[in-house]
């Protein structure tokens, strides 16, 4: 056997780097496209939960001059001043309505504040204003002579914060800078109804997809695929139709009621739409697909015969499938469990459609924030939350039941 | 299991057929829904309940009107053809560059696969509100929010992980020496892709690109944060319509998307069954 030299290695060393290349140049145009169409703008919500410039960008210079300040008793005059300048060059380019929200945020209360003095130093003169624009500030509103105010503007224009993760976990700042709980306490709760929520559309789901996967899985393959159509077809169907066709159904003048109704079960329409019920109900006939492919693949793959032989040994159908079935069947339920829970905790259309106001979820806060409220910032610290939520249970996922077990129809 | 065995106890039995009710009545509460907004899309009366004439099948209590409705609404018809825009461009980039990337991912060479992979695979886990908002944020340094090349590059984006799926799938089958044999006989890895990778995993390929096109077609959350009112698509307008005024024009709508649904199923099936044969797996 001729024996390798160092020549050899370098050949063979430089073979497999231009194999690797070649592997990678075909992966190099769709990663590309992934880190900008996908990954920066999920950096970019991160980056967003902690960094908001927009009153360092609307008052530098006094911002620069509130640092000096020591945060007891008023700033000095020149500060003042300088914020009065402001304040007419913002309410002239209509910037003031930004900078009322922002200050807002730190200090409730203050939006009007801000909107009134704006308006009234719209119209000021510069140089009467360059003089004595403190006290023609102080004169607009008394709360201009608090400073709690100032502190909230300073607090305000912190370009970096962690402000908007402690509200999303319900606390804040008081005036001396400690973290103490809001008074209104509203995520934590909302995270936790999330939770149940999507606990309860697991348990469903379960509930319901055992039976049908374990019938299937029984019957002879030509049942069995004539019945996979059945799951399949609503699985394929837009989630859009079938949050259709559950508001169609439960209606007060829907087929439900109606049903009812013409059976003498009740005497007037009852509320079936818009409230939680609703949306557990729409969420787990949505969902039940995801459950039910995954335990079909595992229970297929279980022989029959091990269920027949503890059963013909005297052991009773409940124990046979106690202390056989069901773990042989674990990894199937598992793996569909947690992939209903995680699909569930981060749904927002068919909470949003048919959730009503107690029906809905985290998702919808979020959106929420993004489009009614214009808060993006406390929006994307919700957002990382969430994320940070999902990434462990997916972590938890890979490792219990691992990702090659997903299969796709 | 035509026959129960002999040793069956009647408490067997009830057990044999009670799971056959069970079964029945979760498919019956899986279809249930689908299958009444059917003949509702029909209904002559702007109702979602089922009226006396339509339940003693009475002609005149059926209408096509619902449907004659989508055909005469200028939104409806520029909502569809929105889907199909972005759903089929949406798709083809998915496509294109998913393939290429689960050639490469496939490869025993490939360096840092499973964190690539994971990255690629990313979008499919991520919730979507998650990622409507983040793309809202870094679109807008774009000027890509509003536009369909925003929406397209975001479906597409979606879309790609169930290309790699797919695709990745067909690969696992495929038998690498050919590649090495294209490549020894002198031809450039790419056209060793076209002229025999590509025709081998074609269904795949096709498949894939239905997932993707699907994705993009049902999408609304990323539609309702990133679209203007002229990228309305066909969810974006049901999910209006449910908002706002409801009516039977939405049954006649999603009645023709449960139709389309299930051409789409039987087609990928049919798909699935030529690449496994393709393979020799069947």
């Amino acid at each position: 056997m001729p024996s390798l030299n160092t020549q050899d290695a370098a050949n063979a060393r430089r073979q497999l780097r231009r194999r690797r290349r070649q592997a990678f140049l075909f992966v190099v145009p769709l990663l590309v496209f992934i880190l900008f169409a996908f990954v920066a703008p999920i950096t970019t919500m991160l980056f967003r939960s902690v960094y908001n410039p927009t009153v360092a960008e609307l008052v530098p210079e006094t911002l620069e001059m509130l640092e000096d300040w020591s945060g007891e008793g008023l700033p000095d005059e020149a500060t003042i001043t300088r914020f009065a300048v402001d304040m007419k060059r913002m309410a002239n380019d209509r910037t003031s309505g930004r900078l009322a929200d922002e200050i807002n945020r730190a200090l409730p209360g203050m939006s009007s504040v801000v909107k009134s003095t704006a308006r009234g130093l719209r119209r000021a003169d510069d140089a009467e204003l360059a003089a004595n624009g403190a006290e023609m500030l102080l004169a607009e509103n008394e709360r201009w002579a608090k400073p709690a105010t100032w502190r909230a503007i300073r607090s305000a224009g912190q370009v970096y914060t962690s402000s908007y993760y402690l509200t999303a976990v319900d606390l804040e700042y008081d005036s001396e800078g400690e973290i103490i709980m809001r008074d209104t306490q509203i995520y934590k709760q909302l995270y936790t109804k999330t939770l149940k929520m999507a606990l309860i559309i697991t348990g469903l789901t379960m509930l319901l997809g055992y039976p049908l996967a374990f019938y299937m899985s029984q019957a002879s393959p030509a049942t069995a695929n004539f019945l996979m159509v059945f799951v399949l077809l609503p699985f394929w169907t837009s989630l859009l139709v079938r949050t259709t066709a559950w508001i169609a159904l439960l209606q007060a003048g829907g087929v439900v009621n109606s049903t009812l109704l013409w059976a003498g079960l009740i005497n007037q329409p009852i509320e079936l739409l818009y409230n939680e019920f609703s949306t557990i109900l729409a969420m787990t006939h949505i969902l039940l697909p995801f459950m039910v492919l995954p335990l079909y693949a595992v229970m297929r793959g279980i022989d029959a015969s091990f269920m027949r032989a503890a059963i013909s040994m005297g052991s009773n159908p409940i124990g046979a499938w106690y202390k056989i079935y069901l773990p042989m069947s674990l990894p199937g339920l598992s793996a569909g469990a947690l992939l209903v829970f995680i699909i569930s905790v981060g749904y927002y259309i068919t909470p949003a459609l048919v959730g009503g106001t107690d029906g809905q979820m985290i998702s919808n806060i979020i959106a929420f924030h993004m489009q009614v409220s214009n808060n993006w910032e406390l929006a994307a610290a919700l957002g990382s939350l969430l994320l940070i939520l999902i990434l462990v249970l997916y972590w938890l996922f890979d490792r219990f039941v691992g990702t090659d077990n997903l299969k796709l129809g | 299991m035509s026959r129960l065995p002999d040793y069956y106890t009647i408490w067997h039995k009830a057990g044999h057929y009670g799971l056959r009710v069970m079964a029945a009545l979760v498919l019956v509460f899986l279809m249930m829904p689908i299958l009444v907004i059917m003949p509702l899309s029909f209904n002559a009366e702007p109702f979602f309940t089922f009226t006396q004439g339509m339940l003693s099948l009475d002609p005149d209590a059926y209408s096509t009107r619902w449907y004659q409705e989508i055909v005469d609404d200028q939104k409806w018809r520029i909502a569809i053809r929105n889907s199909f825009l972005v759903g089929i461009a949406a798709a083809s980039i998915a496509t294109v560059l998913g393939t290429l990337a689960a050639v490469g991912l496939s490869s025993p060479f490939m360096p840092y696969k499973r964190l690539i992979t994971a990255l690629l695979l990313s979008p499919m886990i991520v919730p979507l509100i998650i990622i409507a908002a983040g793309m809202f944020f870094f679109y807008t340094q774009f000027n890509l929010v509003g536009t369909f090349t925003g929406l397209i590059i975001a479906h597409a984006a979606l879309g790609v992980p169930f290309v790699i799926i797919t695709v990745t799938a067909t690969l696992s089958g495929f038998d690498r020496s050919l590649f090495v044999a294209g490549l020894s006989l002198g031809a450039s890895p790419l056209k060793v892709f076209w002229d025999v990778v590509i025709p081998l995993i074609r269904p795949g390929v096709i498949s894939g690109g239905l997932f993707a096109f699907v994705t993009s077609f049902d999408e609304v959350v990323l539609v309702l944060f990133l679209a203007g009112p002229e990228q309305r698509t066909i969810p974006r307008q049901m999910f209006s319509g449910l908002r706002e005024q409801i009516n039977p024009t939405i049954l006649a709508v999603a009645t023709l998307l449960v139709v389309l649904s299930a051409t789409m199923l039987f087609v990928l099936e049919a798909l699935r069954r030529r690449s496994a044969r393709l393979r020799g797996q069947e």
